[in-house]
């Protein structure tokens, strides 16, 4: 009963930051409440035993990811800046059309007969490591390697573009 | 296994925020607002993986590894696309999705 109640909270909660997060005029609030779905989100994580998971969500999202659109829009934005409000008409057919899909899909997942398939849950740190730097059969050395190439390429992208010291040049 | 709660559950919660995410994505013009908007997707298709791999297979680590990837491409894709909406901003002084048409030629 409490793990349900609990549920439903961190459920209910999510969906309203969601929707305040696409709905609001402010960027800046909206940033917040994305905020505020990634927390709920490793709680979530946190609730259902996976804790080094929940630690990297809280991290990486909340902490990096989260901070980073707070600065981008102070950089490009006045903190007052709002945001013109959606048409009546076109939330109604959009949200109308989306509103549409979500049930299908859940009527859909619904009739889906999925199958657990049991074992005994082990999901500690030392395993994980293992795993990420396995080469043998279920191993992820691989993805592991690409994710770092893909991370440091970008973050060497980034810094490029982010300069914009290309434009100059072409200016002159 | 969480007693009370099904798989269906909380596959309906994560379909509910997807659409959500979907929804910002065609109504905003703002890039970062679109931005947010994909990180809610994002975060809802990380949560479908933790899902099935906490509830269908629980001794897999299948789900968990990936979410773990799924983080580390998210975090890219942010720095990469703040690093655009900069650039674009110094060039324009605007970050509309409308007014994007310096590739246009």
């Amino acid at each position: 009963m409490g793990a349900k109640i609990i549920f439903y909270l961190i459920a209910g909660l999510m969906i309203l930051f969601s929707i305040l997060s696409v709905s609001t005029t402010r960027v800046i609030r909206a940033a917040v409440y994305l905020l505020f779905v990634m927390i709920l989100m490793a709680g979530f994580y946190f609730f259902v035993g996976y804790n080094f998971l929940a630690g990297v969500q809280l991290m990486v999202y909340s902490g990096g990811i989260a901070v980073l659109i707070v600065i981008a829009v102070l950089l490009v934005h006045n903190i007052d800046h709002r945001m013109e409000r959606i048409p009546v008409v076109e939330y109604l057919w959009k949200g109308g059309v989306l509103l549409a899909g979500a049930i299908l899909t859940i009527l859909t997942i619904n009739q889906f007969p999925f199958q657990r398939i049991a074992g005994t849950e082990d999901v500690s740190v030392s395993r994980i490591g293992t795993k990420l730097l396995s080469l043998g059969d279920g191993g992820y050395v691989l993805p592991f390697e690409v994710i770092s190439i893909l991370l440091l390429a970008v973050m060497v992208a980034a810094i490029i573009i982010a300069k914009g010291e290309v434009y100059k040049n072409e200016e002159k | 296994m969480i007693e009370g709660i099904t798989v269906y559950d909380v596959l309906a919660v994560s379909t509910i925020i997807f659409f959500i995410g979907v929804f910002g994505f065609v109504t905003r013009k703002n890039l970062i607002s679109l931005l947010i908007a994909t990180e809610l997707m994002l975060n809802s298709v990380a949560f479908n993986f933790v899902i099935f791999n906490k509830f269908l297979y629980p001794g897999h680590l299948q789900g968990y590894i990936f979410t773990l990837f799924v983080i580390a491409v998210a975090a890219a894709e942010v720095a990469l696309a703040i690093a655009i909406i900069i650039s674009l901003y110094r060039m324009d002084n605007s970050v509309d999705a409308d007014e994007m048409d310096t590739l246009k030629g």
